[in-house]
């Protein structure tokens, strides 16, 4: 008898498909042929689609502290900083830094804001937490910087390696007083490469924090997307005034509505004029940036700031409303929602043949297309990855009050990418179906 | 024909300013506190080297000594951050722009206890500043708490021990890397304006820790950081001198009883001994030194560790000399090709 004979994989594939080749009819129908829905396209992960944008928002200034699910994103800026941001004199054109913590990290972020770089760190949870305080200096000092929250399954350590939308409330109020936060919430991998573009440009324009929320489902796993555009609208650093422009005007005050947007002119330490400089600090200040505990100037200041959060409306990213007229029944949805809604609308059409509209946000605070769509529908169902229905309260805090009752929440905190069955049945049970 | 009166020219230092450049605000803080002689101190310091106000960042997080930088410099931007976290707002200023001055006021309770964490890894890291701690061993603005640098055995004015021992923040910096370090008392004029003019012209991380008597609050007997105290136990290691690398060396000094630092300016710092064998530039003798001090209840005074050649932050990050706060997008966003080169490698 002849012993076996030993053969590497290949040949034994070969010999699989001979013998079926030779021995089974095909019995099914299919048949498979080559199509090319992925010409042309990339594969690339939420975290490293926002290193690029960042790179290419013109980001000088990084500081991080390690955290799943937020670690990646600043090692593949990385890389690709040392590769496309070495000046022709061998030396970088940025500096990152690995902090001590979160709390060193924005604060480097808000030093760096206010001495004129445009800076970053990348968190999670549990460090949006720690960055609390310092949320509020910046916000009321009114100082430039971008954070990207890449949300992972709280309360507390929560399952670190699980998506969440988890972190909306605390983000937009991050800090004591009557702190506000905008926010940028990405549903795709281009999204997170143009958005970043948005994060800076916003944050030197309107003189705060720009958070964007992004998630572990877009930021760690790989997404096919179409190859990313090159930013077409130049770098906006915002109202800063040059030593030429102080001579002009002989002097200024930091914190005056020049303008009526609410946003006031700065300038950066370093610059060579006797009257550039002024004082930033948390207390209580007048528009010349002295401290005052003046009850008058105290107000003022803080509905100037507010009417920044105003203006801003008109310069967030706009939501995408995917349709509005065709029925009385709206869905809003953000961030990785997006891809479970596209398939649970199409469930509801076919098998319960309940056609239904759908607004997907992309930023805090709200636009008026928002507050358009709820007009527009009897019931909405507000569909998002957390317990609490953190942006349905945030909805709850602007439209008018009697579209309140309107606003259904739909909401999924399992730590797994949302699934369309999930949001189709939900609906179907408060639609009584 | 008019005749003007005539009026002595003012006084102007190098770069063609007078010292009422360098003023600040009015101070706020009480009559007699340690915090506005030493404010008094940088001012003179910064006029006698020539600093440009424009090219100094004021940084500070929160209590009275974190106030002064109002009283000072008024034509120097500043931040006056939260508690205990200055550091770490200094360090993305100095990532932003390099070209600085960064000048950072802290106190006892902010350096020594909520803002530990960032005070450790600021030495650590050699960034360049000039660091002071302004130590009054309590907390002034929250009336009169003891805080983590006051001696056990220290009195508060209610009667209440302390029984924890102090943290020696000058052996903890250097200990940690910092690269100038020393102990100064607000009182001592000529040694605290010696220091400041050295700490100018040092590249890397400065931190005086410079005993700050509270008038208000411990500046009793049983205390240890009173005006008093200091008088009758400050011991000087060096007698210091300072001389700028803009001024001519007239005066031969004795290289057996003095050691000179080359600063990284070119400036020379003198240290004549006052005691024996005291070497500055040796670090583990230095924490030794410090540690014995308390032994024998002594406030030692004067530079304790100074290394002018070690790399700072700024020269291990490899950055362009061109402040990063200023460079233009041509230099910060990439071209188009490098966007379809890196869109290339993910088909």
């Amino acid at each position: 008898m002849v012993g076996p004979t030993i053969i590497g994989p290949e040949e034994f594939a070969q010999a699989g498909y001979d013998y079926a080749s030779a021995n089974l009819k095909k019995q099914d129908p299919f048949r498979i042929a080559r199509l090319d829905k992925t010409a042309g396209k990339i594969i690339i992960d939420g975290n490293s689609a926002a290193a690029l944008g960042c790179m290419f928002a013109g980001v000088t200034v990084v500081t991080w502290y390690p955290i799943t699910p937020s670690s990646s994103l600043v090692e593949t800026l990385i890389d690709y900083m040392k590769e496309h941001r070495i000046g022709p004199d061998g030396k970088a054109t940025f500096a990152i830094v690995q902090a001590e913590d979160e709390l060193a990290a924005i604060g480097m972020v808000i030093g760096g804001g206010w001495a004129g770089a445009r800076s970053m760190t990348a968190t999670a949870g549990p460090g949006i937490s720690l960055m609390a305080e310092f949320s509020g200096l910046a916000y009321y000092t009114e100082v430039p910087g971008v954070i990207w929250d890449i949300q992972r399954v709280g309360p507390s350590t929560g399952l670190p390696t699980r998506t969440s939308q988890g972190d909306i409330l605390s983000t937009a109020f991050l800090s004591h007083g009557d702190t506000k936060n905008i926010l940028l919430i990405p549903s795709s991998a281009s999204e997170c490469f143009d958005m970043a573009q948005d994060a800076f440009n916003l944050a030197e324009q309107f003189q705060t924090l720009i958070f964007v929320m992004s998630d572990l489902d877009l930021g760690m796993n790989n997404w096919m997307s179409d190859p990313f555009k090159y930013p077409e609208t130049p770098i906006n650093r915002g109202k800063v005034l040059s030593k030429e422009d102080l001579e002009r005007l002989g002097g200024f005050a930091r914190y005056k509505d020049v303008d009526g947007d609410g946003i006031g002119y700065r300038t950066l330490p370093g610059t060579d004029h006797p009257g550039a400089a002024y004082f930033a600090r948390g207390s209580g200040h007048n528009e010349k940036s002295q401290y005052s505990e003046r009850p008058d100037d105290f107000e003022r200041n803080m509905e100037r700031i507010n009417r920044k959060f105003e203006t801003v409306r008109s310069f967030v990213p706009r939501p995408e409303v995917v349709s509005a007229d065709k029925s009385k029944i709206g869905i809003i949805a953000y961030g990785t929602s997006h891809w479970a809604i596209i398939e649970s609308r199409d469930q509801l059409s076919r098998e319960y043949q309940c056609e239904t509209d759908y607004l997907r946000l992309r930023a805090y605070p709200f636009t008026r297309e928002v507050h358009e769509f709820i007009e527009k529908h009897e019931r909405v169902y507000v569909v998002e990855q957390n317990r609490d229905a953190q942006m349905l309260s945030l909805l709850k805090l602007d439209v008018r009050p009697e579209l309140i009752t309107r606003l259904r929440s739909v909401s999924h905190i399992h730590g797994l990418p949302l699934d369309a069955r999930s949001v189709t049945d939900e609906i179907m049970t408060m639609e009584g179906k | 024909m008019a005749t003007t009166p005539s009026t002595p020219a003012p006084k102007i230092n190098r770069i063609g300013l007078s010292v009422l450049e360098y003023k600040g605000g009015k101070t706020t803080l009480c009559a007699g506190c340690g915090h506005n002689a030493i404010s008094e101190r940088i001012i003179d310091a910064m006029y006698e080297m020539g600093v440009k106000p424009e090219r100094v960042a004021k940084l500070s997080g929160i209590g009275c000594s974190s106030k002064s930088p109002a009283y000072f410099m008024s034509r120097s931007h500043s931040f006056n951050s939260v508690h205990g976290r200055m550091p770490s707002v200094a360090t993305g200023a100095m990532l932003a722009n390099r070209s600085l001055l960064a000048l950072g006021v802290s106190g006892d309770g902010d350096s020594a206890s909520i803002g530990i964490g960032q005070f450790v890894h600021l030495m650590r890291r050699n960034l360049p500043m000039i660091y002071i701690i302004e130590d009054n061993g309590v907390y002034g603005l929250t009336k009169g708490q003891f805080s983590a640098t006051a001696d056990v055995g220290s009195k508060l004015k209610t009667g209440v021990v302390n029984d924890l021992p102090a943290i020696d923040t000058c052996a903890l910096a250097i200990e940690l890397g910092a690269t100038f370090v020393g102990r100064s008392f607000s009182g001592d004029k000529r040694q605290l304006h010696s220091m400041l003019k050295a700490a100018i012209s040092h590249r890397g991380t400065v931190m005086l820790d410079v005993i700050s008597p509270c008038v208000t609050f411990n500046d009793h007997d049983g205390s240890t950081k009173s005006y008093k105290y200091m008088k009758d136990h400050e011991e000087p290691l060096q007698d210091i001198n300072f001389v700028p690398h803009f001024e001519e060396i007239d005066v031969e000094y004795d290289p057996g009883a003095t050691i000179e630092v080359t600063m990284h300016d070119g400036s020379r710092l003198r240290l004549r001994k006052l005691e024996e064998g005291y070497d500055p530039t040796h670090r583990i003798d230095a924490i030794h030194r410090l540690l014995e001090a308390h032994e024998k209840h002594e406030v030692l005074t004067g530079v304790f560790y100074v290394d002018p050649k070690a790399p700072s932050f700024l020269d291990l990050l490899n950055m362009t000399d061109e402040p990063l706060a200023t460079l233009p997008e041509s230099v910060t966003r990439p071209s188009r090709e490098v966007l379809e080169q890196c869109m290339e490698e993910l088909r």
